[in-house]
């Protein structure tokens, strides 16, 4: 599904990622864990084609070079990042741009757009699914949403859009614990042997709920350990000081 | 030179020109040429004089120069003041009549008149050029009253209405361009609602500026009576030209009692090439009366095109509790320059006022909201609300708000916000990441900045302009 082989990210001459080596097979969740600034979401960034980034090394997704594909174009191979900080964007409508998304990522596999109609079903169902409140459907997209109702409408998105690789980016950061469990529910529930998931987080709390196939430690640009969940448990405890 | 043609015309869509015959007065600007316009519209003698005394008074008038966009001087001598489609100096009867080439025209624009006839209820008073060549659903509106034709037809039919109105608003002494406007006006629409009808559909003129180096000077009067609705929509698109066309019409709105009148334009003129090059300047007076109690006007305006617009669609709210309001976007990009607002004259007593701006500013271009709300000692217990939004796009491209406010008594109240921002690349990329391409998240986000402004068109007019609205900005953010 995804392979990264000597991965060099540097931003304004700042080397950030330095030589990172991940493959990602279908049906695999992996977890990245990492103290701050160890380059986990520049990692995220450029998975999903953000610019600004001097990079070197390999990108492939399904057997293909990513590296030059734009970001929409890579959105609609497949790859979806549900953000950190998803954007506010005044006046657009919540279920409007999620049926925008949808269609232009529909179009792209070559499948019907979806009309008004049997898009409405669709969010309503996964909606219900995820235990996520319809009303911030028909609210300005992120506008005025608390920073739950931005995650849960993140995971909302992966879920609709149905991506092949899905990558969250601290999606678990700051939530309660019924969000944490949506989140989980939008990750599991789109598991499966062909799907993959890509985790980053801070806490071994969300992998209570997730469990990883493999565990990886990002520190100063380089995955430095590799595990299975059990990794997640010991770093909990000890922190990350050691494994340096 | 093929291929240069080629995406030329793809930059902008409707940029061709009908070869049809035009029978054109000479260049200048003389009496000689107002007798010649006012003989081959086979006017009554009232409104030559009326023209005339325009065209002295313009003798020693000079044009405004107050406005922020500068433009090279006019040369009025140099223009054509009339020009019309040969084909019709006859009008014809029907639509079977119309040259095929005008009809083919309005196929290009996406406008095929008969199509519009039979499905969308909209009545087409058409204006190619200076001349009314068809207008439709004339018998439906007979039924109920209301007229709906030419100016010129007007003028001949209903010398009674347009002598006690045509001025009334904007007074022949105005100013430069509506001074120059009513000397030598050839055509545009006249509507009258008479005292309690609703107006059953949508009226609709599509303007369209051909011959070339001619000066447009359209002119449109609309009178509701007492108790009467009518709802009028203006859309302009215009072929490509590299010399600068002056348009300058002057557009009179009276509303009587309890009447309201509904005015909704979407302007896509030419707005010359990337590199400011050519372009329409549209110098347009609009200028609405609220002149009985609880009479409203509301002006809604989309402007993407022309390389320079400069108007103040206005009210002046004189009976006790009208309404004036004012929608705008204005969209400018490249080298385009605009210079838009409103007026809102509050004389009666409990007149509200709304205004909401949006401006879009992106390449080069400058973009300036300037408005007036003036509020007289007598207009008790008035109120006025304000918004006006800019968005930014690249870091070449202005901006500007100049509001004017007066309020002369202690019972009214004003409200006034402003806020600019930039259209910011975390939105775009946020719009990428779930798979919409840069035009589609440029479009999107736009045409949520313009929401509020959108949702007063009426719907035949909403899927257009907000699709003008993503196509005027195409390659505006690298």
């Amino acid at each position: 599904m995804l392979e990264i082989k000597d991965l060099k990210a540097s931003i304004n001459k700042k080397a950030i990622l330095k030589g990172l080596n991940l493959t990602i097979k279908p049906g695999e969740l992996h977890a990245i864990m990492g103290p701050n600034g160890s380059g986990k979401s520049t990692l995220a960034n450029i998975l999903s084609g953000k610019e600004g980034y001097e990079i070197s090394g390999e990108l492939n997704f399904n057997g293909e070079s990513i590296k030059e594909i734009s970001v929409e174009k890579r959105a609609q191979k497949g790859i979806f990042l549900a953000f950190q900080y998803p954007l506010e964007i005044p006046g657009v409508n919540t279920n409007n741009f999620l049926k925008t998304s949808l269609n232009s990522v529909r179009k792209a596999r070559g499948e019907k757009e979806l009309d008004t109609l049997s898009f409405l079903k669709l969010i309503k169902k996964t909606s219900y699914e995820l235990g996520i409140d319809e009303g911030i459907l028909s609210r300005q997209l992120n506008v005025g949403f608390s920073g739950g109702e931005k995650k849960k409408n993140e995971i909302l998105q992966m879920k609709i859009l149905n991506p092949k690789l899905s990558i969250l980016d601290e999606t678990d950061s700051g939530l309660d614990i019924d969000a944490i469990k949506i989140v989980a529910k939008g990750v599991n529930t789109l598991r499966n042997d062909k799907k993959s998931f890509l985790i980053i987080t801070h806490y071994q709390r969300l992998l209570d709920y997730i469990k990883p196939d493999f565990v990886h430690v990002l520190s100063h640009g380089k995955i430095v350990k590799t595990g299975c969940s059990e990794l997640a448990q010991e770093l909990e405890k000890t922190g990350y000081k050691k494994i340096n | 030179m093929k291929q240069q043609t080629l995406e030329k015309s793809k930059e902008y869509k409707y940029g061709f020109v009908t070869d049809i015959e035009s029978v054109k007065a000479p260049k200048g600007l003389n009496e000689d040429v107002i007798k010649f316009i006012s003989k081959i519209k086979k006017e009554p003698k009232w409104m030559l004089d009326w023209r005339l005394k325009a065209f002295s008074r313009i003798q020693n008038m000079k044009e405004p120069n107050w406005q922020k966009p500068k433009y090279p001087k006019i040369n009025y001598q140099d223009l054509y003041y009339y020009s019309a489609p040969k084909s019709v100096k006859d009008k014809p009867k029907s639509l079977d009549e119309v040259d095929p080439k005008l009809l083919e025209t309005y196929k290009k624009l996406g406008i095929p008149l008969k199509e519009q006839e039979k499905l969308s209820g909209v009545a087409v008073d058409a204006v190619f050029d200076s001349v009314s060549v068809a207008t439709t659903f004339k018998d439906k509106l007979t039924e109920k009253g209301i007229i709906f034709c030419s100016i010129s037809e007007a003028i001949q039919k209903y010398p009674d209405l347009v002598k006690k109105y045509l001025g009334s608003v904007i007074p022949i002494t105005d100013h430069y361009f509506a001074t120059l406007n009513s000397a030598v006006f050839t055509d545009g629409s006249f509507v009258y609602v008479p005292q309690g009808v609703r107006c059953p559909m949508e009226l609709s003129t599509y303007f369209r500026i051909n011959a070339s180096d001619t000066g447009q000077f359209e002119r449109t009067l609309i009178i509701a009576d007492k108790g009467s609705y009518v709802s009028y929509l203006e859309g302009c698109t215009a072929p490509m030209r590299d010399e600068n066309q002056l348009h300058a019409a002057n557009v009179e709105l009276i509303a009587l009692d309890d009447a309201e009148i509904k005015y909704s334009t979407v302007q896509n003129w030419y707005p010359g090439d990337k590199n400011g090059k050519g372009g329409i300047y549209n110098f347009v007076t609009k200028r609405g009366a609220c002149r009985g109690k609880n009479s409203k006007i509301s002006w809604t305006q989309v402007e993407t095109g022309s390389a320079i617009t400069w108007k103040y669609p206005s009210c002046i709210l004189q009976g006790d509790n009208s309404v004036g309001e004012f929608y705008s976007i204005a969209i400018t990009n490249n080298y385009q320059k605009a210079d838009t607002g409103t007026k809102m004259i509050h004389l009666g007593k409990n007149t509200k006022s709304k205004i909401i701006s949006k401006g879009i500013s992106a390449g080069y271009a400058d973009n300036t909201y300037r408005g007036l709300v003036d509020i007289n000692k007598k207009a008790l217990n008035s109120r006025n609300f304000t918004q006006c939004d800019s968005l930014l796009m690249g870091n070449k491209c202005g901006a500007h708000t100049i509001p004017y406010i007066k309020n002369k008594n202690h019972t009214s109240v004003v409200e006034h916000e402003a806020t600019t921002s930039k259209i910011n690349e975390e939105q775009l990329y946020y719009c990428n990441q779930r798979g919409l391409n840069q035009e589609e998240a440029i479009g999107l986000i736009v045409n949520g900045f313009c929401k509020e402004v959108l949702q007063q068109l009426p719907m035949e007019f909403a899927v257009e302009a907000q699709k003008l609205v993503g196509i005027s900005l195409e390659g505006s953010v690298g």
